[in-house]
């Protein structure tokens, strides 16, 4: 019994990391940009499928094309900050907030028509040859892959933070969180801290679609629920809190796992159900200020 | 406020026309579309209200649908009339949306949003769970299963829907939810019962989509449970209003009969899903380029024509 938990604990956190992971991309655009993606989860799937073409058509070992991928959702998010978003990046807050998410939501009708093109409805996974593999310790089984994945989630998150905390230009970007008029009026390039914050968030989530690839499956139509996943971990966290929002979806993830021993198919309603109260018993947030 | 009784009568024109289609053509492609466009009018005007006239960006519209549908559906196949399995079908829907109205307008803006989203997911998941199985039309009820009777129910509840959106926006209650949506602090302020206008905006809204919803029950031969509650029901209709002209009385109609011929044309030449992601397109763009919608473009259009003439008021 005490195996089983240990067992269930292990498995919520190889998951939670990767809730976690697609939460602070989200966090980090919100916290910034006071803008709502909620095509994040599409974004998430694109980054998936990408490691999926790499390792399939060209042979790269996954966790060495973690930072091709990187790379390249930055790059599309740099895209898609320029032609979309920035449009509506200066309105006024409210205003903002709303376009924002109706735009993301234009997206998201998009992306999935798509990738059912590009990669068909069926079910993909990044499976290499190390997929199956695992060691045990004191009767709990611990997978090579999740278990890496929980690594360069942390190491990731880790250096956002050290990124966010110690650097110039992380500096100048928390500065545009908190007032980009006042941020600008120092003499910060507000345009550039936009771009560059929506690429970072976008390859966040990327890194996260390939984790996910490479232990769960990947299909055109995964994006909304990982959204969700991901916004329900930055409202609890509090928007903009990084480190927060990690952690929150490391509970989400042993929540659900536990959860799902006793409530079976109705773990995810449950989990939605909790948030939903939590979210109108305290409507700025778990951490948010009133 | 006076009522506009040259708009009534082209309105009154255009139902009496509409009623007479089924004389002039049995066609049942034409009478498909016809049904499609009316029932997307019901649907579109019904989340018109609460979001555009009121303001709150309701992303669960298809909660509200598929309870309509799924009560309509069993009420109806277990032996009810169906006109009271319709009318208890739209009553469920609305009395779910009074019990979560409550606690979910305690969130505001964009916690609303995300709320109302978190809370459709819930119930298709359970409904999933809970209903797997299709639920298929019997035998003596698709022997004399005909068109016609559906597109005159489709035709009721698009009138309904537009009558409805008239009265509210010829009346203290849309005052007051159009105060809501342009601010609501100072609508607050105003003596406007913050609350309550939003619950009664909530209430007709979710009436009139559970009403969709039964219709929808009614059409259909073949329905899995799950696939009312799917988001396209709230996607569709928010598409819809957007493109026609959020807020307005002629909007979601323009934006419904251009849904329902352009999604035909394109699944026509395009493979698969394409056509919702050409929507998508569409939708972004109007929303960058056109806040106001297509009517807004068609005004600006007949400005120019009478020579810079006012345009009637947003809401009328």
């Amino acid at each position: 019994m005490v195996q089983f938990l240990a067992q269930t604990f292990v498995n919520g956190i190889n998951v939670g990391a990767l809730y976690g992971l697609a939460a602070v991309g989200l966090s980090l655009i919100f916290g910034v940009m006071r803008i709502l993606n909620v095509a994040h989860g599409e974004f998430l799937m694109v980054g998936g499928y990408i490691g999926f073409w790499l390792f399939k058509l060209y042979g790269v070992d996954p966790f060495m094309g973690l930072p091709l991928v990187g790379i390249f959702l930055f790059l599309i998010g740099i895209v898609f900050y320029k032609v979309v978003f920035s449009r509506v990046a200066k309105f006024h807050e409210e205003v903002k907030l709303k376009n924002s998410l109706l735009i993301a939501f234009g997206l998201y009708l998009i992306f999935p028509q798509i990738a059912m093109v590009l990669w068909t409805a069926d079910e993909r996974a990044i499976s290499p040859k190390y997929s199956g593999q695992a060691f045990d310790l004191l009767g709990v089984r611990f997978g090579y892959v999740p278990l890496w994945g929980v690594c360069v989630a942390i190491v990731i998150v880790l250096a956002m933070y050290l990124f966010l905390n110690k650097t110039y230009f992380g500096k100048s970007l928390r500065g545009t969180a908190e007032s980009w008029k006042a941020a600008k009026l120092s003499g910060i390039n507000i345009e550039w801290t936009f771009m560059i914050t929506f690429g970072l968030g976008i390859s966040l989530a990327g890194i996260a679609g390939v984790l996910i690839g490479l232990t769960q499956e990947l299909t055109p139509v995964m994006g909304m629920p990982w959204t969700l996943k991901a916004l329900i971990v930055v409202v609890l966290a509090g928007m903009g809190s990084i480190v927060g929002a990690f952690v929150v979806g490391l509970v989400l993830g042993i929540v659900e796992a536990v959860s799902a021993i006793f409530m079976g198919p109705y773990t995810i309603a449950i989990g939605l159900l909790i948030f939903l109260v939590i979210l109108m018993l305290r409507p700025q947030g778990l951490f948010g200020r009133a | 406020m006076p009522y506009n009784w040259k708009r009534v009568s082209i309105f009154g024109g255009i139902i009496a026309l509409s009623a007479l289609l089924p004389l002039f053509t049995t066609r049942s492609d034409i009478l498909t579309w016809s049904c499609l466009t009316l029932q997307y009018i019901l649907l579109s005007q019904s989340w018109n209200i609460i979001a555009g006239c009121a303001g709150q960006v309701n992303l669960g519209h298809a909660a509200f649908f598929g309870l309509g549908a799924l009560t309509t559906r069993y009420f109806w196949l277990g032996g009810l009339p169906f006109p009271i399995a319709l009318l208890s079908g739209a009553v469920i829907a609305t009395l779910f949306a009074l019990l979560i109205g409550i606690p979910a307008f305690r969130l505001r803006g964009i916690y609303f949003v995300i709320g109302t989203l978190v809370l459709a997911e819930i119930l298709k998941v359970v409904i999933d769970t809970r209903f797997p199985v299709a639920s298929v039309l019997p035998a003596e009820i698709l022997a004399t299963y005909s068109l016609v009777p559906r597109y005159y129910l489709n035709l009721m509840g698009a009138v309904l829907a537009m009558i409805s959106v008239y009265f509210i926006s010829h009346s203290k209650l849309g005052l007051g939810m159009m105060a809501i949506r342009e601010d609501e602090d100072a609508a607050k302020t105003s003596g406007v019962g913050i609350l309550q206008y939003k619950l009664i905006a909530f209430a007709i809204s979710t009436f009139l989509a559970g009403f969709a919803g039964g219709i929808f029950a009614f059409y259909m031969v073949a329905i899995q449970p799950g696939y009312v509650f799917s988001p396209v029901w709230t996607f569709d209709p928010v598409v819809i209003v957007y493109i026609g002209g959020i807020g307005t009385l002629i909007g979601p109609v323009i934006g419904s009969v251009f849904f329902v011929l352009l999604k035909q044309w394109l699944s026509l030449h395009l493979p698969g899903g394409l056509h919702l992601a050409v929507f998508g397109v569409l939708f972004i763009l109007v929303v960058l380029y056109m806040p106001d919608g297509f009517i807004e473009a068609i005004r600006r259009y007949g400005k120019i024509i009478t020579f810079g003439e006012k345009p009637p008021m947003q809401g009328g």
